[in-house]
């Protein structure tokens, strides 16, 4: 009567450590150069090494620039350090390495499916907060700390404090015109930004398996935002078909003896969640944010809610940092900027949407419009399939792969007290750039609102 | 990891909830790939007049006597929510706090405190309410955190009690470093990984890339 989580938890579980802690085996631990790098220096400062070099990757996606032409230099004041020496880390240590120039270098999350890193059944872990966007492809797959990943890097094992289990189920499909972000955000909203606090949450019913595995990993993404241990969706034909013959997939019998196994990785139909939370699916309409939390968020033809109860003093300085008032529409808010990307929307299929919405049309004059790649596959396919000229010919830059302004670092940025909509996952405070005013959304509103040089409705065509 | 045993300091009410880890150091201020020269950086959105300046805003309670000199923090619900970056809890730590009281805990965040001898104190949403109302009204009213009674209290607030796991509240009290305790396992997890390997030969990547 297992829980998916509980079934991964047990498998994994090497130690009962008591009082709820286990000590659980790490089959995968991923490392960029944020936090990473220091984990890795720290590691060896301790005369300590990886315990299993193999299982462990690095990847350049935080600091690096995403401009044409980048090289270890960033616009980030001091980012070079970060890049060397968590290349100089990574190559004393003999552990995998995605590095600038490589062409299978990209957003940690974006590129461990495309290499197969992330397996169903797998622990996985990294210093990252959305790490649990790989539980899509049925992994155990979460955020930790750098000094737990040197833990992990140490020991092959992480000092687990097991999880309660929540299950959202989403009955019926998605609208047309509606996806994933807006379903995760819908879902926030409704939970709270630490709704899932203390709990592994599995997201199940008709409405997620009709997702396809693109938008699966955007649902899983934000689950980070409603603070959630880790998101996982128990693994299907469609994942196997998008991990077979990547370069660290198994192959031939053992492809074979591995799919047979996660096949089974299902919770028990009878299995008891601690929590439970149904979410009908018709009743998901496109999101965007308003405030500083992605809680924060309202269907888009909505209007600015007034505070909850106990809620005020948060509701103003979210109404104030963001200059909307209660009672406002979302709708027709003039826009200074446009991002396309990040961990959570800067997929093929995603740039594909945007795309879509953009063709034949021009970004609103003013409105500065960037469009970031996932990763150097991402990037190439895109530009195979005319998505990327599409996007430069109504004005938005094409970058390098990479997270870019998902998160302003001192260096690019948007301007003071801009107003940006973004596919990213979080509009808190100067998160793009000094007092930035973040809405968040899907691609499709982003890239509408681009357009039209204010937020609007993507369902309304013609709009701009 | 220096040990916890109880502490009695000024706390610093700041009662928002979701005060997020870009809040607590902002990725700009994160300069080296180290665990120091953070402090500076701690609170920098808040603390300072504007991005990359050093002045001070009076407007910020950090920046005003006695909650200058505070080693414990007050906060609302999940606190420490959004990146993993444990620069925040290196930030706060070298800053001198020991200790985060708060009615709810990012994961990350909570985690990223046990392991740097940050104690975190999980309360009731009234009673961190209390003593963060208290902590604003009496100024110069210390707050103590106690790991030995695993109680909270202050003057005219508390006690309250809250509770840590064990191996958590071990590792703080001792100043023990995980990586050393889970070592005494090696031979455990080296079996572990023996039998794991005929199971799931995929997982261990040997037959070369």
């Amino acid at each position: 009567m297992d829980t998916l989580f509980d079934i991964l938890w047990s498998e994994h579980l090497i130690a009962d450590i008591g009082d709820g802690i286990g000590l659980i085996a790490i089959d995968r631990v991923m490392l960029h150069e944020r936090t990473g790098g220091v984990a890795l220096k720290s590691l060896a400062a301790a005369g300590r090494t990886v315990m299993a070099p193999r299982q462990a990757f690095a990847v350049m996606d935080h600091i690096v620039d995403t401009l044409p032409g980048r090289s270890d230099r960033t616009l980030m004041p001091t980012g070079t350090a970060f890049i060397t020496e968590t290349r100089a880390a990574a190559r004393a240590a003999g552990i995998a390495l995605f590095d600038l120039g490589d062409e299978r270098q990209g957003i940690c999350h974006v590129i461990s499916p495309e290499q197969a890193i992330v397996l169903p059944g797998a622990t996985l872990v990294c210093p990252d907060s959305h790490t649990g966007t790989q539980g899509a492809f049925g992994a155990l797959a979460w955020g930790i700390g750098s000094s737990e990943a040197e833990h992990a890097l140490a020991t092959g094992t992480l000092r687990v404090r097991k999880p309660a289990t929540m299950r959202v189920t989403v009955t019926g499909r998605l609208a047309d015109g509606v996806g994933a972000k807006d379903l995760a955000l819908h879902i926030i909203a409704l939970v709270g930004s630490d709704g899932a606090q203390g709990h592994a949450v599995e997201f199940a019913g008709e409405g997620v398996a009709a997702l396809d595995i693109e938008q699966r990993q955007t649902l899983c993404n934000m689950a980070t935002e409603m603070s959630a241990f880790c998101a996982i969706i128990a693994p299907d034909e469609q994942v196997f078909a998008a991990l077979e013959g990547r370069p660290f997939a198994p192959h031939g019998a053992a492809w074979d003896a591995a799919v047979a196994q996660w096949r089974g990785l299902a919770s028990h139909p009878d299995a008891r969640f601690d929590r439970e939370v149904t979410v009908d699916a018709a009743e998901v309409a496109p999101m965007i944010s308003w405030g500083t939390s992605p809680q924060q968020a309202v269907p888009i033809t909505g209007a600015v809610p007034s505070a909850g109860e106990g809620a005020a003093a948060n509701h103003r300085r979210a109404l104030d940092y963001m200059a909307i008032e209660e009672g406002a529409a979302l709708i027709g808010l003039p826009i200074d900027a446009a991002f396309i990307g990040s961990c959570t929307n800067s997929r093929l299929s995603d740039l594909r949407r945007a795309a879509a919405v953009v063709k034949g049309r021009k970004v609103a004059p003013g409105v500065r419009a960037i469009c970031v790649p996932g990763s150097g596959a991402v990037k190439r396919a895109a530009e195979a399939e005319g998505i990327a000229a599409t996007l430069v010919e109504a004005g938005f830059e094409w970058r390098e792969p990479g997270c870019s302004m998902c998160f302003f670092a001192g260096g690019e940025s948007f301007g003071l007290r801009e107003r940006v909509v973004s596919t990213t996952n979080r509009n808190f405070e100067s998160r793009q750039g000094p007092e930035t005013r973040t809405h968040i959304g899907s691609p499709e509103l982003v890239a509408a609102s681009a357009i039209a040089g204010r937020i609007v409705d993507p369902r309304a065509k013609g709009e701009a | 990891m220096e040990a916890f045993s109880r502490l009695t300091a000024v706390a610093l009410p700041l009662m928002f909830d979701n005060i997020d880890t870009d809040i607590i150091i902002p990725s700009r201020e994160m300069k080296t790939v180290g665990k120091t020269g953070l402090a500076d950086g701690l609170f920098a959105g808040w603390r300072y007049v504007a991005v990359g300046s050093r002045e001070k805003s009076p407007d910020f309670l950090m920046n005003r006597a006695p909650y200058a000199d505070a080693k414990i923090l007050i906060a609302g619900q999940n606190v420490g929510c959004g990146s993993s970056r444990e620069h925040a809890v290196w930030a706060l730590r070298e800053y001198g706090f020991r200790a985060v009281i708060a009615p709810s805990f990012n994961p990350i965040f909570r985690g990223n405190c046990i392991r740097n001898g940050i104690v975190p104190v999980q309360l009731a949403a009234e009673e961190a309410r209390t003593l963060g109302d208290a902590a604003l009204r009496e100024e110069a009213e210390p707050v103590t955190v106690d790991l030995d009674s695993m109680t909270v209290e202050m003057a005219g607030a508390g006690p309250f009690a809250f509770a840590l796991e064990d191996d958590s509240r071990l590792m703080l009290r001792n100043g023990w470093d995980a990586i050393d305790l889970t070592l005494q396992h090696r031979d455990r997890i080296a079996a572990w990984r023996e039998a794991d390997r005929a199971r799931r030969p995929w997982i261990y990547l040997e037959t070369g890339r």
